[in-house]
């Protein structure tokens, strides 16, 4: 055909971004067929290898579990205890990387290039920055995690904050303020800037690689500044698969935690029994809801429910500041803020420390959950995050996120450590969080002091299932992504395929036993990604140099 | 008259691609060739721009092959894997076209739970549209 010489070769895009030079073709490694009615377009070898390597690591999970249980029970804390200072010097680097990005010259480079413009507009894309990752997270420890700290019996005191109870239970007024103070500026510390930067390099990253140096949106294309050709053969494959693995397993091993933690409230509130039966028909359910959304596509499905949810979760924080007091619980805030900037020094620096129960049991222990989370969150904030300049993409994932969580944490930390004060005897949160330690039922023991119980539990409950709905979803998407190499266009059967496998994984999983030690193997990721994301942040500044100058 | 085209496979279009020039030269109306592209880079194209100018070349091609008017219209989709079917709602709406020509692929027996392109837009599009088998 004639016109087959036109389109010959791929013109520059006209001054508007550094487009890589590669020979690689996206796409040349696919394996395109039809298995019956069924059109696949896979990567060779991602998509197996991961595929094989996740049957393999739940059948070992589910042949030998004590092994598996006792091998990884032990490798993640080990990893959490003996690298600490790794992973607590590493999350500074993320966050004074991103800090000085937004006000150095390159915060002006535009992501897709300097006439691109914003995919979504700003609610839209804030809603799904919560929905991938930090959204459940947020309804299960925004209760537990400021009142275990406040009223902890266990040793591991932020800072070794004094305690604000005796052995006995009574109250001691004169510590109630300090451990109130430290509860805030710890539980802020673990979901403010920290866990942001972590997630902003990782998207950073794969957005600039994807929209202005125009790489397959997948993990190794990040790694083109330091591999070169080379990110296009087995270096970039394993990169590719251990992100695959984490995702699938992250996502897998929450699902069925989640499961049970949905469960457990159902129990409590409706007295619907705890059981495996109604755990598996819950993640079928979530499963399904999943599927319909992942099936309507990324603007039909996980947008619309990221902004429901968003919506549900303002209200749900509207009304516990309300009903608990909003002149305490925004002076709360504000204290709770303050807290956070005077303790952020201390609370990041790994040596010299004596409160080891705190920095390797949670603050190392979150590092790493984060870094092992950051290639799926990051990859999809990537996806919805095309046309804003990299100055306007750092403020809005890292500042702004880090303020609303501090406020989250103020809202339902603040008004949980209110009524372990005001009622340390009947308090249903001490009871279930300190007293006895049962960290499902801790947001749904915090609505219960509070008017409306009934309903506002049921709408807890509902966001719980929807979160993990668009945590599913927006998982199946990355999958999906990084195993068609790079396609967003694969055909609609594989996006199926993953997003089933992880309610299958889940599970099997949660009958054969097996989620603990393999939560504990998807969080030890943490420790590779940790050095995968340092190289990152240099692969970063090499791009945005090479943007600057050729623009 | 809109004419969507996937670039990727374009030689699977022909005969579709060859009863739209036909239409289009026998009524004397221009052709709007229709590409959809997402915005992260594909095998097609690195960004938005580039498909453009992409399917510039190949509406150009067209015309000087069939001696009709061509035009081009590029839609974007976020996610292409299910939502050629609203670009091209959008791009129909857009335009203003009165008819769409497109290529069907082979029925099979998934059309059942998943409709096809051609399939849906013949549903809801407010236009005619001619589905061309290959």
């Amino acid at each position: 055909m004639s016109d087959e010489n036109t389109n010959q070769g791929i013109p520059a895009p006209e001054g508007a971004a550094h487009v890589i030079e590669t020979e690689y073709e996206i796409g040349q490694d696919n394996i395109e067929t039809q298995i019956g009615p069924f059109g696949l377009d896979i990567h060779n070898p991602v998509f197996l290898i991961s595929g094989l390597s996740v049957v393999a690591f739940v059948a070992y999970a589910l042949a030998a579990p004590t092994q598996a249980a006792d091998f990884f029970g032990w490798l993640r804390p080990t990893l959490t205890s003996t690298f600490d200072w790794f992973f607590l010097l590493s999350a500074n680097v993320f966050v004074l990387f991103c800090l000085v990005l937004i006000v150095s010259p390159y915060g002006s480079v535009r992501l897709g290039g300097k006439e691109a413009t914003p995919d979504y507009g700003y609610p839209g894309w804030f809603a799904m920055l919560f929905a991938a990752g930090m959204g459940i997270g947020l309804m299960f420890f925004g209760v537990l995690e400021p009142a275990y700290y406040f009223g902890t019996p266990w040793g591991d005191e932020p800072l070794g904050v004094v305690r604000p109870f005796t052995e006995d239970g009574e109250l001691i007024a004169a510590n109630v303020d300090e451990a109130r103070r430290m509860a805030l500026a710890a539980t802020s510390y673990h979901w403010a800037l920290h866990p942001w930067a972590i997630y902003a390099v990782v998207a950073l990253a794969l957005a600039l690689f994807s929209y202005n140096k125009g790489l397959p949106l997948s993990i190794r294309s990040a790694f083109y500044p330091i591999l070169g050709e080379r990110v296009w053969g087995w270096w970039g494959h394993i990169i590719d698969t251990l992100a695959v693995f984490a995702t699938l397993f992250g996502l897998a091993t929450s699902l069925g935690v989640g499961a049970q933690q949905a469960n457990a409230g159902l129990n409590y509130i409706y007295g619907v029994p705890s059981n495996t039966t109604v755990q598996v028909l819950l993640i079928v359910g979530i499963t399904a809801i999943a599927l319909v959304s992942v099936l309507r596509g990324l603007d039909g499905g996980v947008k619309i429910l990221s902004e429901i949810n968003m919506i549900v979760a303002a209200l749900l924080l509207i009304f516990v500041l309300f009903a608990a007091g909003a002149g305490t619980i925004l002076s709360e805030f504000v204290v709770g803020l303050g807290a956070y900037a005077q303790e952020i020094v201390p609370l990041s620096n790994p040596f010299g420390r004596e409160d080891t129960g705190y920095m390797q049991g949670w603050t190392a222990f979150y590092w790493a959950w984060w870094i092992s989370w950051s290639p799926f969150v990051g990859m999809f904030i990537a996806r919805v995050s095309r046309g804003r300049t990299v100055r306007e993409f750092i403020t809005c994932v890292l500042i702004i996120p880090s303020i609303v969580c501090i406020l989250w944490m103020a809202v339902f930390g603040g008004s949980a450590i209110s009524d372990m004060i005001a009622n340390p005897d009947t308090s249903a949160v001490k009871a279930n969080v300190i007293d006895s330690y049962s960290p499902e039922l801790s947001l749904f023991a915090m609505l219960e002091s509070l008017p409306l119980a009934g309903i506002t539990s049921t709408i807890g409950i509902v966001l719980v299932i929807v979160f993990f709905v668009t945590s599913s979803d927006s998982g199946s998407l990355v999958i999906d992504t990084i195993t068609a190499g790079g396609k967003v266009d694969a055909p609609v059967p594989q996006r199926v395929f993953w997003c089933t496998f992880e309610g299958l994984v889940a599970i099997a999983l949660l009958i054969g036993g097996g989620l603990g030690s393999l939560q504990a193997m998807v969080i030890s990721t943490g420790l590779p990604f940790t050095i995968i994301l340092l190289l990152i942040c240099w692969a970063i500044f090499k791009g945005l140099v090479q943007e600057r100058q050729n623009t | 008259m809109l004419v969507p085209v996937d670039l990727a496979h374009k030689e699977r279009l022909s005969r579709a691609l060859d009863c739209a020039a036909d239409l289009a030269g026998h009524y004397g109306i221009p052709a709007t060739y229709v590409g959809v592209t997402s915005t992260t880079p594909s095998k097609m194209a690195h960004n938005p721009e580039e498909f453009g100018q992409k399917l510039k070349a190949f509406a150009e091609a067209e015309a000087g092959r069939h001696g009709i008017e061509a035009q081009t219209y590029v839609a974007i989709a976020h996610d292409p894997t299910t939502e050629v079917d609203d670009a091209l709602m959008r791009a129909v709406s857009e335009t203003g076209a009165d008819l769409v020509v497109m290529a069907s692929h082979v029925p099979d027996v998934m059309d059942y739970i998943w409709p096809s392109n051609g399939g849906k837009l013949a549903e809801h599009a407010r236009c005619s549209v001619l589905v061309v088998r290959p």
